[in-house]
């Protein structure tokens, strides 16, 4: 039945998330169910300790603000707008509302029924993952376990695309299958087949695939004599063909291959042997497709002769990481993956440098990766940060010792940079003297750092404390480490001053219209996501894994460490885990979308999507940084 | 003969009408009030000849619009005018479902219930709808009824007294967004919105009360 309202509804919300995640015949369902309210200027939608309404609400016009009284004192912690949904509480636990919603202009709000939402979210995966990363804005520890839980019962089907990753490819067919009709010899067949260089052909009837030719069908039914090359393909064809629609994904394919032994798919337009075939996929395209996969690349990283060939795999490394973003696969895998990926590249130009030098180094050495590719988040070509450290030496040696690594870095850094790591500006390299030394003086270096703790020294030093072993002697890394905590743990003064340093790059409020704003109320149209957003999360696990002595690098593995060792604080842990993944995955596409390091986003260029995206993971940060200043009593440090 | 003095019998859909309207027990309390807003297209202006071709009706409950309590009928036409085509795009022979003048009242005074009207200049819509339930001996309509131009009037407390106001203006003056003009439904959201903020205005300087409201209506009392 046709009701105008209902359609006009539905022509609003399909353009928000997660209405447009849903499908046509379910928003419909929405939109006849929406409940229009209208509010003025401050009138109150709901309050603090509320009981939970039958709706949550996406504003129409207007806009709304979130605020919440702690000791009597109002905070406001949000301003939606058109599009933004609030009230989504009850949607996950039937708690009272933990904040207070008024109309921060005239406003008109359309109530969406929960009832109706939780089917919704039990057959669409992507819908609950949306909620889940939005409801971080309403709540103060979003992605807390006990919260998804109770929101999710099909916490699996979330989980689902965790597994797998070629699997789950398409796989690439050829769209142009060469045909013959089924009177055409098997002489002019042949002729084809050897002309194009390919090994079957299809025979087809008014482009209806009908049977199929291969180079097999050549050897045992002619070669043998059985028939003569003046029969007619017919004759010989393996009829009727295996066929499948065009959506085929590499698993898909080789269950199919498998499963009728054969070595040729059909794709036809419906998938059925009676529709128009479009392409054809052996056996070779599927081991072409997975030739992108991570264990091969790092099998020819392993083969690789010179440094172009390494450049090469590291531009197919960038387009699997584009292909897993694209899929939706975990961050923390593609970081894994792409982390193997540099490390082996810097291990061959290692090795590659070794034998050009011609001489096997003098004592034993460790190549030692700083920054991000030390944390092993670095997804896409950033600036090169290593260092170097040998045995400690008698001095007579020092020199000559010195030398040869100084070479051995200088080659391996001239190597990383034609692979596509750009030289650091800041020359924090292993081909630099003063990041190229031993043991000893490495323990002097870091113990001055600690002990002398002066701003532009620490925000020198930082990147240094998250080195990782690449390549070389783990005993050398090991002591190295050892000696960093143990200095560490007699100087606690040192983490008040890192936490100072941390502390400088406050998260902004959230998204308002077209721009971001700031704690104080400022407005921006470009946002800093690396020094922002994301520096903040890494600073913040790097300070407190240092308290806790831990021995991890990567941020979301320092978080979730930092979980275990702090039971009582593993919501706001997980809560800065789950943000980093997010901002990471998304300075990813971003980078790899403009082709940059993703370290500036122009506000205006992001859907609303990406915008709640975005806000829910500046709470997170707030309150780990809040937890910082407390613990590091970081306001009795003299201004920086 | 015998028939001739007894009581006028009813069809069945206007006693549930009459009773449901003069038993409601809901009129008492504001927020227990269903309102429905209403808009009529028509081939025309003319009582007696010319008929209703769609009605569109959204209910109001306690300050909010229930969109899955909307009603939504195209009518039959055997009278056909031209000219208003041009205004609410229903051709004689459109694509719609259409039904017959009776079923469509028929259903539409069951969907109204014992719900108060509110719509903008509701002595039109409302005179059409009574004209239709003339041709089947029944009506006038019993709801109570509201009308936004006279609550309006009541709020401004300006000399208004003798300026009529258009749907348009009171968007306008109401900022409403006007959204599918001349579609029956379309226009009775509008009347819906309209309400929604008029009731908001007028509750800062009085209780909320339906007689009140009524009284804001002295055009329309009977």
């Amino acid at each position: 039945m046709k009701n105008t309202i209902s359609e006009r509804i539905f022509d609003f919300l399909k353009n928000y998330p997660p209405f447009n995640l849903i499908s046509n015949a379910t928003l419909i369902e929405v939109s006849q169910n929406v409940e229009i309210q209208y509010f003025e200027k401050d009138q109150i939608i709901f309050s603090q300790n509320d009981n939970p309404h039958e709706h949550f609400y996406i504003i129409y016009q207007g806009s709304v603000r979130l605020y919440r009284f702690v000791e009597n004192e109002k905070h406001i912690l949000d301003i939606c707008d058109e599009g933004d949904l609030f009230g989504l509480r009850p949607l996950i636990m039937k708690e009272n509302y933990v904040m207070g919603a008024s109309a921060n202009e005239e406003t008109i709000l359309y109530g969406i029924p929960i009832a109706l939402f939780h089917d919704i979210i039990l057959n669409y995966p992507k819908v609950s993952q949306f909620l889940i990363a939005s409801f971080a804005t309403n709540t103060r520890e979003p992605f807390s376990e006990k919260h998804k839980g109770k929101l999710f019962a099909n916490v699996s089907a979330i989980q689902k695309i965790e597994h797998g990753f070629s699997e789950i490819q398409s796989a690439n067919y050829n769209k142009n299958p060469i045909t013959c009709s089924p009177d055409t010899t098997v002489q002019t067949a042949c002729i084809i087949m050897t002309k194009n260089i390919i090994n079957s052909i299809i025979v087809t009837e008014n482009d209806i695939p009908i049977g199929i030719i291969t180079d097999k069908d050549i050897k045992t039914k002619i070669g043998t004599g059985l028939y003569k090359i003046t029969n007619k393909v017919s004759d010989i064809m393996n009829s009727p063909v295996v066929t499948f629609h065009q959506n085929i994904s590499v698993a898909e394919a080789q269950i199919k291959l498998l499963k009728h032994k054969v070595s040729h798919l059909c794709i036809t337009k419906d998938g059925t042997n009676k529709s128009e075939i479009v392409g054809i996929l052996t056996q070779q395209d599927l081991i072409l497709t997975q030739g992108n996969s991570p264990s091969l690349l790092i099998k020819e990283i392993k083969n690789a002769k010179d440094t172009e060939t390494l450049k090469h795999i590291r531009t197919k490394a960038s387009g699997l990481t584009k292909g897993y973003l694209e899929q939706e696969i975990p961050i923390y895998f593609v970081t894994k993956v792409i982390s193997e990926i540099n490390t082996a590249i810097t291990k061959k130009a290692i090795r590659l440098s070794i034998s050009e030098i011609g001489k096997e180094p003098p004592v034993k050495f460790s190549w030692l990766a700083l920054g991000s590719q030390g944390r092993k988040e670095q997804l896409l070509m950033t600036d090169q940060d290593n260092a170097l450290v040998f045995e400690n030496v008698a001095p007579a040696q020092y020199n000559s010792v010195k030398n040869y690594f100084l070479q051995l870095s200088e080659k391996v850094t001239e190597k990383l940079n034609i692979v596509g790591f750009e030289y650091c500006p800041a020359n924090i390299m292993a081909s630099n003297p003063k990041w190229c030394i031993s043991l000893e003086e490495w323990e002097q270096q870091f113990e001055e750092w600690i002990t002398d703790p002066i701003p532009e020294k620490i925000l020198l030093s930082i990147i240094f404390f998250d080195f990782e072993l690449i390549y070389g002697d783990d005993s050398l890394y090991n002591k190295m480490a050892k000696s960093v905590f143990k200095t560490i743990e007699k100087n606690q003064i040192f983490l008040s001053f890192l936490g100072k340093v941390t502390l400088d790059n406050p998260p902004p409020l959230g998204f308002f219209k077209q721009f971001l704003v700031e704690d104080n109320g400022e407005n921006k149209d470009s946002f800093d996501i690396k020094s922002r957003a994301i520096r903040p999360l890494v600073d913040g696990a790097r300070i407190l894994s240092l308290h806790h002595n831990l021995r991890v690098n990567n941020t979301i593995a320092r978080y979730e460490k930092l979980m275990e060792m702090e039971p009582q604080n593993s919501d706001l842990f997980e809560s800065c885990a789950n943000a980093f993944k997010i901002l990471l995955q998304f300075r990813t596409s971003q980078g790899l979308t403009n082709n940059d390091n993703g370290k500036f986003v122009d506000i205006n260029s992001l859907n609303k999507a990406d915008r709640l995206k975005l806000k829910s993971c500046f709470k997170p940060i707030k309150n780990v940084q809040e937890a910082i200043k407390l613990r590091f009593k970081t306001s009795q440090i003299p201004q920086i | 003969m015998i028939r001739f003095f007894k009581k006028k019998q009813y069809p069945k859909f206007w006693e549930d009408h009459i009773y449901k309207v003069q038993n409601s027990q809901k009129y008492a309390n504001f927020e227990d009030i269903r309102f429905v807003a209403i808009d009529t297209e028509t081939t025309g202006f003319d009582y007696e000849n010319d008929r209703i071709l769609c009605i569109g009706a959204v209910a109001i409950k306690n300050n909010k619009i229930l969109v899955s309590d909307s009603f939504e009928i195209y009518i039959k036409q055997d009278v056909f005018n031209k000219e208003t085509v041009k205004i609410h795009g229903i051709r004689k022979d459109g694509d719609e479902a259409k039904l017959s003048e009776e079923e469509a009242i028929i259903k539409f005074i069951d969907y109204l219930d014992d719900a108060v009207i509110v719509a903008h200049h509701t002595a039109f819509d409302v005179n059409m709808i009574n004209q239709a339930l003339n041709r089947l001996k029944v009506g006038p309509l019993e709801s109570k009824l509201l009308d936004t131009n006279y609550i309006h009037k009541k709020i401004a407390k300006t000399d208004t007294y003798k300026k009529i106001f258009s749907l348009e203006e009171l968007c306008e003056i109401y900022n409403v967004k006007m959204h599918d003009r001349h579609t029956a439904l379309g226009d009775a959201l509008i009347a819906a919105y309209l309400f929604l903020k008029q009731t908001a205005k007028y509750k800062k300087n009085n209780a909320l009360n339906l007689f009140d409201l009524i009284n804001t209506n002295y055009h329309l009392l009977k």
